[in-house]
């Protein structure tokens, strides 16, 4: 097993390499994710704001 | 072929449900592959006689390399396809590959680094190829950054797209840069006709690497494109009904 993390004497360049690709594909993924829930609070804020109006036109 | 409307596919509203149902299943595959590879690339693949178990760098790095230069290019395409005919969702497809092949330009260079520090003795040397995928950073960020500096959408697509296209004779120069110049940079370990320089099972794990990569970057660039069709079609009546005034965030 510690042979494994050792990698040869190379553990920092392999971990190093494969931990940060990691690290960059989960940043990717989180700032996706963020990105769509962002727009659609703000369309749908602007929509609760516009049925609103609406409804005030009425009365 | 011809019985398929392929500009149907080309109008946002269209277009946004294929791609909310494509997305999931290419990340599921994304996922399925990068297992399998990863299990290759430690567990069977075996140590090389030269570099030792620092060759297994190669796993990540060849797949990012290669994600870098296709990306640019399936850009560029769309672009080109966007300034041909006009069409709303190649311009935001181009938009939304180009952070996912900035992403891939850097972990290409960083773990290049890191692979040439103990073979080369060299985290950087300013050689062919080193360089040209350096510019081809800068390419992708420049994308991004005239986009976003322009306000008006439709002119923001143009001056992009032509930056796209221009910068896209620097992908076969890093392409053959490794034959064109002296570089410390080995050859192509794979090209088209010629025996490939590995044994079998590192080639077979190069490759299940680079489909993983390649579906994660279909799944990641699809989900991302829907928020960009959200946000630049958010006056139109068809965004309103599929959003809905509760949505926050959720499916839709």
């Amino acid at each position: 097993m510690a042979d494994f993390f050792a990698m040869g004497g190379h553990a920092f360049y392999v971990w190093g390499s494969f931990g940060v690709s990691a690290l960059f594909i989960i940043v990717e993924i989180v700032m996706v994710k963020q990105r769509r829930r962002t727009i659609l609070q703000r369309l749908s804020r602007i929509m609760r704001i516009k049925a609103e109006e609406a409804k005030r036109h009425e009365t | 072929m011809s019985s398929i409307n392929w500009f149907k596919y080309a109008s946002p509203p269209t277009f946004y449900p294929l791609a909310g149902r494509l997305a999931p299943l290419f990340g599921v595959l994304a996922v399925v592959l990068m297992v399998v590879g990863l299990y290759l690339s430690f567990f069977v693949a075996p140590t090389d006689y030269k570099q030792g178990e620092g060759y297994r760098i190669m796993f990540i790095h060849v797949p990012a390399a290669w994600m870098s230069m296709f990306i640019y290019l399936v850009m560029a395409m769309w672009a080109a396809i966007g300034l041909a005919f006009k069409t709303r969702v190649s311009a935001m497809m181009s938009q939304a590959l180009a952070p996912t092949g900035a992403m891939f330009t850097f972990l290409a260079l960083w773990t290049g680094a890191l692979w040439g520090k103990p073979m080369w003795g060299a985290w950087w040397v300013w050689d062919a190829r080193l360089t040209s995928e350096l510019i081809l950073l800068f390419l992708y960020f420049g994308f991004m950054a005239l986009h976003a500096s322009i306000d008006d959408p439709r002119r923001a697509d143009k001056a992009s797209a032509l930056l796209a296209l221009v910068g896209a004779v620097n992908i076969p120069i890093i392409y053959y840069s490794v034959q064109w110049w002296n570089t410390l940079h080995q050859g192509a370990s794979i090209s088209p006709g010629a025996a490939p320089s590995m044994t079998s099972i590192m080639l077979t794990t190069l490759l299940i690497m680079t489909a993983a990569c390649w579906s994660y970057a279909i799944a990641v660039v699809l989900s991302r494109v829907r928020s960009i069709i959200l946000e630049r079609e958010r006056n139109t009546d068809w965004v309103a009904s599929v959003v809905g005034p509760d949505n926050r965030g959720g499916r839709g």
